[in-house]
């Protein structure tokens, strides 16, 4: 016999009797202000939110805050004036020299501040983890309360790989001290889009 | 790790010496417990929350077998590969196969509380294999030839100037450098030459979804990320009990999870896979290693319900004045003495002992597994079957040591007289042996401490 055999054998031998499943696993969260609860959420986990009503300001504000950076990469066609650096690539360790990768976000859960981006907006899926920072632009109407809802508006196997991002990568594993950059983007600016 | 060398008592009364650094490590996770509250009351339906979580691995436990199928098969249509692996040294050696038939002989591992309980490292190394564990906790107890001591901050049990010093030996940073964000930065640049460089990258998995035959992976740090996408061949270990239904489930574990753990709304990075990117190799491993036995024991099986999100650990008056080193076993805490007997009777026989039965595990658990009822359960199972030769030295010992200590008494002893009170069959029987060679005393409503405070009216 397999393992696979002895497994689900011993599996169908032990496991208990049948069990419905009928209890509530949905709920609704209630926020006076989805914008406001999310930058608050953001702010939390050590990102930055920062509304905006057009990409003009956006590029004024890359412009600004990364005004010495090179190596700036974009999925945005509005946004890639700013950009000096190609995606066109086959190799995603080529990203290895990435400064900041500006992409669109699906849709923000307001709870968590968590981010769904997905090979749908991702050309290479090392792109958000391998920048040095990260910008996500995604529009004030796709921000929705909570996880549940997440799960209903998301199609997660529509593409072989997807994430929920929520602020940059941390760690506090030396003595508990949190540290922003671990792995991933040292910095997460999201531009919310009125 | 095959042998122990020291029992919980010994190993606790060892890492009772340094009373400084005890109270370090108690307050700590106490800290993290604090952010965990916090985090739990900003939800208002936290309680359904975690009813829904128990009740959707109750369903789970009870249509295992199905559910593994569907996956197994979504998951090979999506065109991952499924392996079976009935113990440890099966799964060690699928990873194997898969590493050399890439002929290679490194590779790069996001954590993985399976492949600790597998050993694999020491099973790679023995085979000329390189692994390096790419979380950060995990690499810092990695470098210093230690397992890790919680299964969410590896290397909790850590001061800075220990790191420190680790760093220096290993990553050529300055000679007593301690800061933090200095020391993360070093890792950060040694661990992406990693990334960059290996073929193929292993990593755990939180959640297998029935219904997609996908995964979900979840980290802080993105190192289970950066592992995979830069590598040609993704290798994800899991035991059988992942398993979940429905996409729709996961809103309530990601929910619950880092919540749970470390006070978070959600991990950085929950990473969904469902298919390798062009041109790379996706394997999964799904491993038994005892699980089929445990889910046949009535009595026991809610452990599979387990998410690992070590909220018990953090909770638990021992864990945080013992350590997780003296558990001797991968998964430490009181779900971990609750995992290891299922494994091996005889060899972990004085875990179960190794708590207070204060049922403050089983208040925090997000999926309302009865810990402290478990372990209680367990010390019968040993004792009927003769693994505890000597109870006094087993129960009272580790205890003693731990109980002595005055600030011990600040944080369980509230928990230890709601439950001495409302619970009494659990403090007050023959096989609890801490009840047998001391008499309980009464329950007093407030502690001389409470009573103090109240009467002074302050600090
Ligand atoms: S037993 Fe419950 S509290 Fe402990 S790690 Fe598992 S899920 Fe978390």
């Amino acid at each position: 016999m397999s393992s696979r055999e002895k497994i689900l054998s011993a599996i169908k031998t032990n496991q208990p009797d049948y069990q419905e499943l009928n209890v509530q696993f949905k709920f609704e969260s209630v926020y006076e202000n989805l914008y406001e609860k999310f930058a608050e959420m953001l702010s939390f986990v050590g990102g930055k939110a920062m509304e905006v009503n057009s990409y003009e300001e956006i590029k004024a504000d890359v412009r600004l805050h990364y005004h010495d950076v090179t190596n700036i990469a974009t999925t945005i066609d509005e946004l890639s004036e700013l950009a000096d650096f190609s995606l066109n690539i086959a190799d995603p360790h080529d990203l290895e020299t990435l400064n900041l990768a500006i992409i669109e976000g699906d849709f923000a859960v307001a709870e968590n501040a968590a981010i769904w981006v997905s090979e749908k907006q991702l050309p290479h899926r090392a792109l958000p983890m391998i920048t040095q920072y990260l910008a996500i632009v995604i529009h004030k109407s796709a921000i929705i309360t909570n996880m549940h809802r997440a799960y209903e508006r998301v199609k997660v196997n529509e593409t072989g790989f997807g994430t929920f991002i929520s602020g940059p990568s941390k760690t506090a594993d030396i003595e508990q001290s949190l540290v922003i950059g671990a792995h991933g983007a040292r910095g997460l600016m999201v531009y919310v889009m009125n | 790790m095959n042998n122990i060398k020291q029992d919980h008592a010994s190993a606790s009364t060892e890492f009772n010496k340094d009373e400084a650094h005890v109270d370090w490590h108690d307050e700590t996770l106490w800290f993290v417990r604090s952010k965990r509250d916090k985090a739990v009351f900003q939800i208002p339906e936290w309680e359904q929350l975690r009813e829904a979580g128990s009740q959707i691995k109750n369903h789970v436990l009870s249509n295992m077998h199905d559910y593994l199928v569907e996956f197994e098969k979504k998951a090979t249509e999506n065109g991952i590969k499924i392996h079976w692996a009935a113990d440890g040294q099966e799964h060690n050696e699928i990873v194997y196969s898969i590493i050399k038939n890439e002929g290679v002989n490194r590779m790069v591992k996001s954590k993985s509380m399976l492949t600790e309980e597998c050993h694999l490292n020491e099973f790679l190394k023995e085979k000329g294999v390189e692994v390096i564990d790419s979380d950060l906790g995990e690499r810092i107890v990695q470098m210093r030839q230690e397992p890790p001591s919680h299964i969410v901050l590896p290397a909790i049990h850590l001061k800075r100037a220990e790191v420190g010093e680790t760093f220096h030996q290993h990553l050529g940073t300055e000679k007593g450098a301690t800061d933090p964000q200095y020391l993360t930065e070093a890792a950060r640049q040694h661990l992406r030459d990693t990334f960059l460089s290996r073929k193929v990258a292993l990593t755990g998995v939180n959640f297998a979804i029935a219904e997609t035959g996908g995964f979900v992976v979840c980290t802080n740090e993105g190192n289970a990320d950066m592992g995979v996408h830069l590598a040609d061949v993704h290798i994800a270990s899991m035991g059988f009990e992942k398993i979940i239904p429905k996409v729709e489930h996961l809103g309530v574990f990601l929910r619950l999870l880092a919540r749970s753990a470390t006070g978070q709304p959600i991990t950085t990075f929950s990473s969904h896979f469902h298919k390798p990117r062009a041109g790379q190799k996706m394997h999964i491993i799904i491993v038994d290693n005892g699980r089929t036995k445990q889910l046949g024991r009535p009595d026991f099986r809610n452990s599979l319900k387990c998410i690992r999100c070590a909220a018990c650990f953090n909770t638990c008056p021992v864990y945080r004045r013992s350590g997780g080193h003296s558990y001797h076993t991968a998964i430490a805490g009181p779900i971990g003495s609750i995992l290891a007997p299922n494994l091996d009777m005889a060899r972990n026989a004085d875990l179960p002992f190794a708590s207070t039965l204060c049922g403050s595990c089983s208040n925090v658990c997000p999926v309302k597994i009865d810990i402290h009822e478990q372990l209680y359960k367990w010390r019968q199972v040993l004792v009927q079957e003769g693994h505890v030769s000597s109870v006094k030295s087993l129960g009272i010992k580790s205890m003693s040591t731990i109980l002595s200590s005055p600030s011990f008494y600040r944080t369980a002893g509230k928990l230890g007289r709601f439950l001495m009170k409302n619970s009494p069959f659990m403090t007050n029987n023959n096989l609890n042996v801490w009840y047998q060679h001391r008499d309980m005393p009464d329950v007093p409503k407030e502690s001389f401490r409470e009573w103090f405070i109240r009467e002074k009216g302050g600090k």
